[in-house]
């Protein structure tokens, strides 16, 4: 079963690496970028074919390892 | 004094670390793979070193935080046992929840080499007893990911109680956004936990002790360190 966990960060967390690319892509010519904010994508395999439990595996590995929830949000998605 | 300076793959500071306890101790630390249980009988310091542990892959720090050994490092820590993190140890330490907040990627987006100016704003914790309060110290930062950050009630409370015990600040002690070189907020080089025997920080103490590399103002933290610990024995 393929899932994905998509991890972003909280409003208002100052992201300079958005804001370089950001920038980069103003000097690039693509105009109407308001603005940019950079996170992570997990393509995940999972064993088993429960989405349930699924779920359950995905939100425990994102709050033990794949998001610092201090500055990050996340968010599970069982694909099928 | 018995550290223990533990080791992670990626991790290239530990040397300079352990010269340096060699130094101004006498004795010469346990170095501790990162997949040991436990920390060596009779262990009264831990020191989590600089470096790229697991090449900041995912967050840095994230990955070691999560090791074998910090499970011993946090029943250590939990029990009073002095933890010092440097760098990447300072990084370890927030993810694996020893201390409070994030570094995060510096404002100016440059990976920052030089030395640094530091206030130190305690002289009563065991790790700040050999500088007076208000002192300034001159020591390297070697870091891209070095501006710390948390949530405003933390941030509140690491003021509240005197937890910042390292800020960046100009060579006569000013804290001012020019000589905030991470943008940091309230320029923080440097914090202990709610107990006060846990201290992480960015810049590197343990590159300043000896007067042929131009400073020795680093020594000050592991003299007084080996006192403290003197101390309590």
């Amino acid at each position: 079963m393929k899932a994905r966990v998509t991890v972003t960060l909280k409003a208002g967390v100052l992201d300079p690496q958005g804001k370089a690319i950001e920038g980069a892509l103003r000097s690039l010519g693509v105009n109407g970028v308001a603005s940019v904010r950079q996170g992570k994508v997990f393509d995940i395999e999972l064993e088993g074919g429960d989405p349930k439990k699924a779920e359950a595996l995905l939100n425990e590995a994102a709050d033990k390892l794949l998001a610092n929830t201090v500055i990050e949000n996340y968010r599970v998605e069982v694909l099928g | 004094m018995k550290a223990a300076v533990l080791v992670f793959p990626g991790i290239n500071r530990e040397r300079d670390m352990a010269r340096t306890l060699r130094l101004t101790s006498g004795h010469e630390p346990a170095m501790v793979w990162h997949a040991e249980h436990e920390l060596p009988a009779g262990t009264d310091l831990v020191v989590v070193p600089g470096g790229f542990s697991y090449g900041d892959y995912l967050r840095c720090g994230a990955i070691a935080a999560r090791s074998p050994v910090m499970d011993a490092v946090r029943k250590f820590a939990a029990k009073g046992g002095l933890v010092l993190g440097v760098c990447n140890g300072f990084q370890i330490l927030c993810e694996s929840g020893l201390l409070p907040g994030v570094l995060m990627r510096n404002e100016n987006l440059r990976f920052i080499c030089r030395d640094v100016f530091l206030k130190v704003e305690r002289s009563d914790t065991p790790f700040t007893r050999g500088y007076n309060a208000g002192q300034v110290i001159r020591v390297p930062v070697a870091h891209g990911e070095g501006n710390y950050i948390a949530d405003g009630e933390t941030i509140a409370r690491l003021e509240g109680e005197g937890r910042v015990i390292f800020r960046y600040s100009s060579p006569d002690g000013m804290i001012d956004p020019d000589w905030n070189h991470n943008g940091a907020i309230n320029a923080i080089a440097g914090i202990v936990n709610d107990r006060g025997n846990v201290l992480g920080m960015m810049p590197h103490p343990e590159n300043h002790v000896e007067a042929e590399i131009g400073s020795t103002d680093g020594r000050g933290l592991f003299a007084g360190l080996a006192e403290a610990l003197k101390r309590a024995a």
